[in-house]
């Protein structure tokens, strides 16, 4: 049990992590494509997110909750690295989240203000958190290559975010906002493979540890899929949102599905670096776990909580499937 | 760790738990309102209930967000400025937190969507649930959240093995000695803001002539509730006090200016606590009162803070924070007690406009009680984070006090800001001439895409 716990509960973090990229990220990334639409188009972007950002959101809340119930010495270490950025966000997602109703509520002049500051609290949270996987996978160091690299990696995150938003927008849209879409989702398609690449290039050289796992020889083999079908997924991209033909025949899920494809491999290869590590080199899964007893009761409502969570989150998709129709609450 | 960043951390801690509670204390008790104003429509079919039920749904998205919004902000505060906190009580700290994200804020915030988006595309049915569930949803983040306070007030059910807190007993650490009493105060103090929140603006909409048989309503629902829950209110309240007399003395002695033991204790009314001199000056007292409500007796003894020499919280804080609680709740005794009694003969048109603008004053009456109680309780704590087990200073972080500074100027400047935008945007929603009518369904075609990829349908 001492040792498979804090395995479990790994795993239950880096799910509600990739979760939330994938979720966040796709609302974040049409925040991000805000400025880019006519004013008529802008009610219905921010119509298809309406009923969802909130609960996407909060899996980042389980996915840091996890990281302070299950693994307290790498939440403080994590946190304590990462002060800033984590506070840059924060606001980020402060001034997002209420543009959001603001927007509709503030008079009609104050509108175009709103819409900018939800823009811009979109990309500084894409940007901050892009900042913080930088300085997570080069291990925290101070010098100017790892700032550089930190950098690149924020300026690259909020365009997955954008391919995301994109492929949102061609299945929730239709007519000149659809196909504005798909020229949004091509625009970013270089920026966000350049991210993925160069964080993969960067931990096996950061790390000797990672390196070796990754380049030894029947390991080799077995990691392949992982690269070739990322590949794969990006050809994919590339190939449905240069072909308007595809799409209409009603290929449009594909550009989101390839993406989050995409963002499942790398969140794989990222955990297989990784592991068995909570902090590269410093700390692993065991040192930083908390007491066996903490982790039982907390698995415990995981076991009956998570299914729940999953069906009623499903159970909302549903009933918001197909295109997006305006708020209808009366704004 | 040095003195200021010690100083800022909190100063830090406090802004953010005092904005942030501004909004779940409204949401709380809001959501059941809204919950009552979809019963009564699905009861009585009148039309005024639903006008009531959607005007105050927008009221709560927009409180809603920014509760949301500033929590985020809390769940990240406990690693980034007290990590020794989580080091130390992380293994009771972190289990509780952790309910709460999975039994409270994901179902809130998944039927937030469908309470607010959902109708025309769910049947009036599932749609109650959804209100429903989000008020329940926001009820729990409560419990959890507030037992976990508690715990750090009243701590039980625990040892200490290698300098970390260990949990014994997760019953006796959920429902520990203050909790019930904390909890109850809480919910009610959270019924009383979201009362005089909707009496307040209704009022304002009465004031303004955009009134409707809807603000009749919300007014007179309003009123009622805060009448009925205020003189529980201060029953539980001298309740808690009494409790806190048996776990934290140093906190009531604080709280009522008592400096040296005494038996037969008078009640300081005012004054100012001076801690040079050890004792009030220009105090306006009622002899004995004091030993009377905390001992129930008129010769009782009440402990001085000279037994708690140098373990004692700040007492000036305190002391005035307590009164400022007090005070508020008996101005809303007296108010929601005179409309009541006005009532009886009068209709919500005819109230005096004196009264009215009284009530309009008191909109946010509910946030001074609540941020002033919270304030008695957490200074009174002090030096203490885990009441005679951990002291803050012990917890705090290393981060330089340059970016402390930095982090904590930004937080309030972004915070003053959006407290004004969030009253002035409440006022022109209430203002709107077309405030509470209910949305139009989604257009035919609309829902044709909808059901032909399977939605749920209506
Ligand atoms: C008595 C009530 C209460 C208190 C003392 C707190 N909260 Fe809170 N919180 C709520 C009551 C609440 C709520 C009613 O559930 C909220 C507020 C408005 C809302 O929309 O949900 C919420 C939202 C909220 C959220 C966003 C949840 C979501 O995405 O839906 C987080 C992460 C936190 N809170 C975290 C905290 C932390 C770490 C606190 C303490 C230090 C804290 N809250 C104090
Ligand atoms: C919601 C209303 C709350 C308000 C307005 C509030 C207010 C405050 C204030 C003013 C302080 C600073 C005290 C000082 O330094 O003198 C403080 C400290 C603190 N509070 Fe709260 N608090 C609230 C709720 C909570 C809850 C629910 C928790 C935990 C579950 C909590 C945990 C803490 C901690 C860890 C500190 C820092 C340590 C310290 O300075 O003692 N607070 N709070
Ligand atoms: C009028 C009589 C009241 C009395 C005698 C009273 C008593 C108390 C006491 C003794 C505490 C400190 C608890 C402790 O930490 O030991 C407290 C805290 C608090 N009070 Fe009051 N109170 C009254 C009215 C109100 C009103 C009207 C509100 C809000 C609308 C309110 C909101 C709070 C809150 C939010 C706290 C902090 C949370 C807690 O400890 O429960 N109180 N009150």
């Amino acid at each position: 049990m001492d040792t498979v716990l804090p395995l479990i509960f790994m795993a239950v973090m880096g799910l509600a992590m990739l979760l939330y990229v994938i979720l966040d990220g796709y609302d974040l990334g049409v925040g991000i494509l805000l400025p880019f639409a006519p004013e008529e188009h802008k009610d219905m972007m921010v119509a298809s997110i309406g009923p969802f950002w909130d609960a996407n959101e909060t899996w980042l809340v389980l996915g840091v909750g996890i990281m302070l119930v299950a693994f307290p010495a790498a939440h403080s270490l994590v946190l304590s690295e990462l002060y800033l950025p984590v506070a840059v966000m924060l606001l980020g997602l402060m001034v997002r989240g209420v543009s959001f109703d603001f927007r509709t509520k503030a008079n009609d002049k104050h509108k175009p203000r709103w819409n900018n500051a939800f823009t811009l609290g979109s990309l500084v949270t894409g940007m901050s958190q892009g900042w913080m996987l930088g300085a997570y996978v080069s291990g925290f160091r101070d010098d100017w290559w790892t700032w550089a690299f930190n950098g690149a990696i924020a300026l690259t995150v909020p365009a997955a975010y954008v391919v995301l938003g994109a492929g949102w927008l061609i299945m929730k849209a239709e007519g000149e906002l659809h196909d504005r879409a798909i020229v949004w989702a091509r625009k970013a398609i270089l920026p966000f493979m350049f991210g993925i690449a160069a964080v993969s290039i960067a931990t096996p050289l950061i790390s000797e540890t990672i390196f070796n796992k990754w380049f030894q020889l029947p390991g080799l083999f077995a990691l392949l899929p992982i690269p070739l079908i990322t590949v794969a997924a990006f050809a994919t991209l590339w190939h449905v949102t240069g072909k308007k033909s595809i799409i209409d025949a009603g290929y449009g899920w594909v550009v989101f599905a390839a993406t989050v494809l995409i963002l499942i491999l790398a969140t794989l290869g990222l955990a297989y670096s990784i592991y068995p590590y909570v902090v590269i080199d410093r700390l692993n899964v065991w040192e930083a776990a908390s007491a066996t007893s903490s982790l039982l009761i907390l698995l415990v409502g995981l076991l009956i909580t998570l299914p729940a969570i999953i069906g009623y989150t499903i159970f909302a998709y549903r009933i918001f499937w197909g295109k997006a129709t305006e708020l209808t609450y009366g704004s | 760790m040095n003195e200021t960043a010690l100083i800022l951390a909190r100063m830090q801690f406090a802004a953010n738990i005092t904005f942030h509670i501004l909004f779940p204390t409204i949401t709380i008790a809001l959501g059941w309102i809204l919950f009552y104003f979809r019963m009564r429509f699905k009861a009585t079919r009148d039309e005024s209930w639903e006008e009531a039920y959607y005007f105050w749904t927008k009221v709560f998205a927009l409180t809603f967000a920014l509760g949301v919004v500033s929590g985020i902000t809390m769940s990240f505060q406990f690693g980034t400025n007290w990590p020794g906190f989580m080091e130390k009580a992380g293994n009771i700290a972190g289990p509780l937190l952790g309910y709460e994200v999975l039994t409270a804020f994901f179902l809130e915030a998944t039927f937030l969507g469908v309470m607010l988006f959902g109708r025309g595309r769910v049947s009036e049915r599932t749609h109650l649930i959804a209100t429903f569930l989000v008020a329940f949803g926001t009820t729990m983040s409560a419990f959890w959240i507030i037992s976990l306070n508690s715990w750090m007030q009243t701590p039980v059910g625990f040892e200490i093995v290698n300098g970390k807190i260990m949990a014994t007993d997760w019953l006796a650490i959920v429902f520990n000695p203050s909790f019930p009493y904390r909890f109850t105060h809480m919910m009610l103090g959270s019924g009383l803001t979201a009362s005089f929140v909707v009496a307040g603006v209704s009022a304002w909409q009465v004031l303004k002539k955009v009134d409707s048989k809807a603000t009749h309503r919300a007014l007179k629902t309003a009123l009622f509730a805060a009448a009925f829950l205020i003189p529980i209110q201060i029953l539980v309240g001298d309740l808690q006090g009494s409790n806190t007399l048996k776990y934290q003395p140093a906190k009531i002695a604080a709280i009522e200016g008592v400096w040296n033991t005494e038996k037969g204790a008078p009640i300081v009314l005012f004054g100012w606590p001076d801690k040079e001199t050890k004792s009030n000056l220009y105090s306006i007292e009622i002899p004995k009162i004091a030993s009377l409500i905390l001992t129930h007796d008129l010769n009782g003894e009440v402990k001085g803070l000279n037994e708690f020499e140098g373990k004692h919280p700040p007492v000036a804080p305190v002391f005035w924070a307590f009164r400022i609680m007090v005070g508020t709740g008996m101005a809303m005794l007296a108010v929601s007690w005179l409309g009541v009694f006005l009532l009886r003969k009068r209709t919500v048109n005819t109230l005096p406009r004196m009264y009215l603008k009284g009530l309009a004053v008191m909109t946010f009456a509910g946030w001074v009680a609540t941020v002033a109680g919270w304030y008695v309780t957490e200074i009174g704590r002090q030096p203490y984070i885990i009441y005679g087990v951990l002291t803050a200073a012990e917890t705090a972080s290393k981060h330089a006090s340059a970016m402390i500074g930095l982090t904590l100027t930004a937080y309030v400047a972004l915070y003053l800001f959006l407290l004004i935008s969030y009253v002035f945007v409440v006022k022109s929603l209430s203002e709107k001439a077309t405030r509470g009518q209910p949305p139009k369904l989604p257009t035919a075609p609309a829902r044709k895409a909808a059901s032909v990829v399977g939605a749920a349908g209506d």
